[in-house]
């Protein structure tokens, strides 16, 4: 054991006094905070940072165009200036903002609608398009500009934007007013908002490209345009018509708080007794449940709230976790839905085979969640590669940590091999497969601030693994009827090349008609073979025309590939060239 | 008949256009030919075509009936002692994945074996091999992948014919050597096997009295040894001259040819079968299959086995009888151990206490032997001493 020395070169210290240190002691504004911790946004370098941007800006404009009633078209172009630095312009047909919450919004961090409800919605806490504008000016120097026109017959207005980081507060550079400007927004209302900063483009795998096709993906409502910095424009068409139903707001579930929040919700609500405040600050709570907590606790409903204490606090709590109470309502819940996960896919994904199941909802830690997977697989995707994984909360793709997400491990957690395909060990599937998984919920709990990966809920894994599971058990009928087709293929394949020897054999030995003789054979293996093709499958039902899979909602067999709309240059389609040659599948279920 | 035959060929074959093998006119040669028998077995093969036409083309599954050859269809006649063939059959159908390319072979193998038998000639299985051989039209299938899959289907046609080898004029390659006091017949020829050198006279293939008639034997008994070595022995030092004897070797696993002989020299000219075996499971087999027949072969034991036949040596208890070294010992195996089991188990051999004991000392041996062990006694004491000994005591196993 080494002697511990004590050091023989005294160092000088500072020995500051509780006075000279509370000199140092002062505000850290929020702004200043993140100025520093960017990477907690999501700002850590310049190809990460550029999609962050652009991210945030789509989710909001998606987000406002939805509470807008309004089918969304968003215009997305990113203009390179030079070597590192590049122009971003964003532009939605939403309803505008009015000219008095211009500056706040873009300007001012933690400012927003979204974080004080529960409810569904991409954004959440306010950081996100004024941290990003915050990025640009830190590294270019140049202000956000904002234009957006709320009505037909209003001025578009035109704010140029700073922030002021030290003091969390927003400096307009100038305001003016544009003319009636129906080139900017066709349909008369709208918000663009240009960033200009530094950046990377890079192509490929966590690209704004790939954010794009993702969200094209979850949001078959929406019409994206894409102008990418090489000039070309992508057009991602809308595959349905009809907006999501709105989300509604909800409040907390007695069952999903904390004894601190429970606390905390005592300590601030504006009802006086306790009746009144389990009724009214949580759902699913009636008049008599509430009595069947407050008597659980020892209290009654009458019990004025200034009484209760932390040690009430804590008996309360424990008799909500006895007390049965229903779940949360799940109408502030809008999953993207079987069908429309469907089109989304189909029409970004070359496979053969469609998979959705949407999971009825559940609740995490109060907080009403649901799951929904849709599956791709065969057609072109990559048959070498291991399986891709869309991750998905609230609609937005997740595209960075995916080891980390919760949705990632719950596809590596299943077992695949079950349905046919191969899966190395404690690892995702391989094979020519694309998962998409999407979480919905009023609070996604993500990992951290820059919302790249979903934490890990027991209750959101398990919801997650029956999902994928649903969809598993789906594509393994699938598969293993696609298996038998080829064997009854191969079967008739070899019965006919045999019958023209036997035919020939036996005209040679007794002198029979060997043509006769040959289509004699060849009906009836044609008639064996048919028998076999409608053959009864696993379940119990017969496959073709209207069986298991053929009258299921959730699934869509693609016969060839030209059903799906050409996109050249997308990660899904690189590998396009292998033509499937299959024939023995039908189409079936097609929208 | 054969001019008959050829009319009624040329009318039936108008419509086939392809014959893989041509089968060049035939010259008048010295051959034999049951001419009665060959009709029987056209015969055979033209019904069961015809009944496989039929089903075809009444929509049908078309199919035909094998009887199985394996161990669960096989029993022990009591009385005949011998191996017989239970009536157990397996339907071949060409609408079965697993069958459907056997079915078409046959039907191609029945149609060259009819070829053959119009075309009085013979061939060996090999021949047939090649025979049946073509790719099938429009892939890049060939009809036979290699001879045993042609061997296999033969077999399955004898059975299914109920016609033999030799009647689908078919022979296999020739192994067996024999040579001793008898003058035979072969397709003519005449035979004496008083003089064939050192080499012996190959013991043919097809042994039927059409083809091999007997002449002249003054053999009082048969000595059938496991191998070439051996019978080399025996007939370097004319064993066969001073014990007068016929001395056969078959090679291991007696073949056909082999066993059809011993058969009919045993049945038509009385003489008694000694077997001098190795002493080890393998010989013990070989033994039980000249006496009984064999499983695969179950159809033709009448043909076939010899029930009358004892069993000489080597016997285990020879070891210690004889004083031989340690060095003759060969472990036994696994493997032995098991068949030395199965082989005692044998309802022929169940009832047969000598037999128990025989292999039962084996296996408490722990090792077997080899008949060459003698030559460590003596080059030549097993012709000069063993045998006769044997001989005189008249100790064998039955």
């Amino acid at each position: 054991m080494p002697k511990t020395k004590t050091p023989s070169k005294k160092k000088t210290r500072s020995n500051a006094t509780a006075e000279t240190m509370a000199a140092g002691q002062r505000d850290i504004s929020v702004s200043e905070f993140f100025a520093k911790n960017r990477h907690l946004l999501g700002f850590d370098n310049p190809r990460k940072a550029m999609l962050t941007a652009i991210k945030e800006a789509v989710d909001n404009a998606l987000d406002a165009c939805e509470e807008g009633g309004i089918l969304p078209h968003i215009y997305v172009r990113v203009l390179q200036i030079n070597e590192s630095r590049f122009k971003l312009t964003i532009r939605d047909n939403g309803p505008g903002i009015v000219r008095a919450q211009i500056e706040n919004i873009f300007g001012k961090l933690l400012y927003g609608s979204k974080f004080h409800r529960l409810k569904m919605s991409r954004g959440q806490q306010g950081i996100g398009i004024s941290a990003a504008g915050m990025y640009g000016l830190m590294t270019t120097g140049k202000p956000l500009i904002i234009i957006s026109k709320t009505g037909k017959r209003k001025p578009a207005h035109e704010v140029v934007l700073k922030m002021d980081t030290s003091k969390n507060r927003p400096t307009v550079i100038s305001d003016s007013e544009h003319p009636e400007d129906d080139t900017l927004f066709e349909e008369g209302h709208g918000t663009q908002v240009t960033i200009e900063l530094e950046g990377k483009y890079q192509k490929g795998r966590q690209s704004i490209d790939e954010y794009l096709e993702q969200t094209a993906i979850a949001n078959p409502h929406a019409r994206i345009t894409y102008v990418t910095p090489t000039n070309e424009t992508l057009e991602f068409p809308r595959a349905i018509e009809e907006l999501p139903e709105e989300p509604k707001e909800i409040k907390p579930h007695p069952k999903g708080i904390e004894l601190g929040t429970l606390i905390q919700m005592i300590e601030r609500t504006e009802q006086r007794q306790l009746g009144g405040f389990l009724t009214k600050d949580f759902c699913r709570v009636g008049a008599t449940k509430a009595r069947e907590i407050s008597k659980g606790a020892d209290m009654t409903g009458q019990t004025w709230i200034k009484t209760v204490g932390h040690t009430e606090a804590e008996k309360l709590y424990e008799s909500i976790q006895k007390t049965r109470i229903i779940a949360p309502s799940t109408d502030c819940l809008v999953p993207i839905g079987s069908k429309a996960l469907l089109a989304g896919l189909l029409k970004e994904v070359k496979a053969e085979f469609f998979a959705a199941s949407t999971r009825p909802p559940n609740v995490y830690r109060g907080n009403p969640f649901q799951i929904e997977v849709a599956i791709g697989y065969g057609g072109g995707l990559g048959r070498d590669d291991s399986a891709k994984v869309l991750r998905f909360a609230n609609r937005v793709p997740l595209l960075y940590s995916q080891s980390s997400c919760c949705s990632f491990k719950a596809v590596a957690e299943t077992s695949w091999k079950n349905y046919g395909l191969t899966q190395p060990k404690n690892s995702i599937p391989s094979g020519p497969l694309v998962v998409m998984i999407h979480m919905v919920s009023v609070w996604v709990p993500f990992t951290s601030e820059s919302k790249e990966a979903i934490a890990d809920y027991d209750e959101i894994r398990k919801e997650m693994k029956l999902a994928l599971q649903e969809c598993g058990r789906k594509l393994g009928t699938y598969l293993r009827r696609r298996k038998r087709m080829a064997r009854e293929s191969e079967r008739r394949s070899v019965f006919e090349r045999y019958i023209g020897e036997i035919s020939r054999c036996c005209n040679a030995i007794v002198g029979a008609d060997t043509d006769k003789l040959y289509k004699a054979l060849l009906k009836q293996a044609k008639r064996r073979t048919d028998e076999a093709d409608s053959q009864l499958d696993d379940e119990g039902q017969v496959v073709d025309n209207g069986g298991r899979l053929g009258s299921n909602e959730g699934v869509i067999i693609v016969d060839e590939l030209q059903d799906i709309p050409d996109q050249d240059d997308t990660l899904f389609g690189k590998t396009t060239k292998k033509k499937t040659k299959k024939k023995t599948t039908r189409k079936r279920g097609k929208k | 008949m054969a001019k008959k035959k050829t009319t009624k060929k040329t009318t039936k074959k108008k419509a086939s256009k392809k014959v893989p093998v041509k089968i060049l006119g035939k010259k008048t040669m010295k051959r034999v030919v049951d001419k009665k028998r060959d009709a029987a077995t056209v015969k055979k093969i033209e019904t069961l075509t015809t009944s496989i036409v039929k089903k075809s083309l009444a929509q049908k599954e078309p199919t035909f009936e094998i009887p199985i050859r394996s161990v669960t269809n096989m029993k022990y006649n009591k009385k005949k002692r011998i191996l017989e063939m239970g009536s157990n059959t397996q339907t071949r159908s060409l609408f079965n994945l697993g069958q459907s390319r056997k079915f078409m072979q046959s039907l191609l193998l029945a149609k060259g074996c009819k070829d053959l038998i119009a075309a009085e000639k013979t061939l060996s299985l090999r021949g047939m091999y090649y025979m049946g051989l073509h790719t099938i039209a429009g892939t890049k299938e060939k009809t036979f992948n290699d001879q045993s899959e042609s061997d296999g289907i033969l077999e399955d046609l004898e059975v299914s014919l109920d016609g033999l080898r030799e009647e689908l004029h078919i022979f296999a390659k020739k192994r067996g050597t024999m040579v001793g006091n008898i003058t035979v017949v072969d397709n003519g020829d005449e035979i004496n096997c008083r003089k064939m050198g050192s080499g012996g006279y190959a013991i043919p293939s097809i042994c039927e009295p059409n083809v091999m008639q007997f002449k002249n034997c003054d053999a009082d008994f048969i000595l059938h040894v496991e191998k070439d070595t051996v019978w080399s022995r025996f007939n370097e030092d004319r064993f066969w001259e001073t014990h007068n004897c016929i001395l056969t070797e078959g090679s291991g696993q007696p073949p056909r040819g082999v066993r059809r002989m011993l058969h009919r020299m045993h049945k038509e000219l009385g003489l008694p079968v000694y077997c001098l075996l190795d002493c080890d499971p393998w010989g013990h087999y070989i033994y039980s299959v000249i006496k009984q027949g064999s499983i695969n072969l179950a159809f033709e034991s009448e043909r076939m086995a010899i029930p009358d036949a004892k069993f000489m040596g080597i016997r285990s208890k020879d070891y210690d009888r004889l004083d031989l070294s340690d060095d003759v010992k060969i472990e036994l195996n696994d493997r032995d151990i098991t068949r030395a089991k199965q082989i005692a188990a044998y309802p022929w051999f169940e009832g047969k206490r000598e037999w128990q004991r025989e292999i039962k000392t084996m296996l408490n041996n722990g090792f077997k032997m080899e008949v060459e062990s003698l030559i460590t006694k003596d080059i030549s004491y097993v012709t000069e001493v063993y045998v006769p000994q044997r001989l005189k005591e008249g100790d064998f196993l039955d």
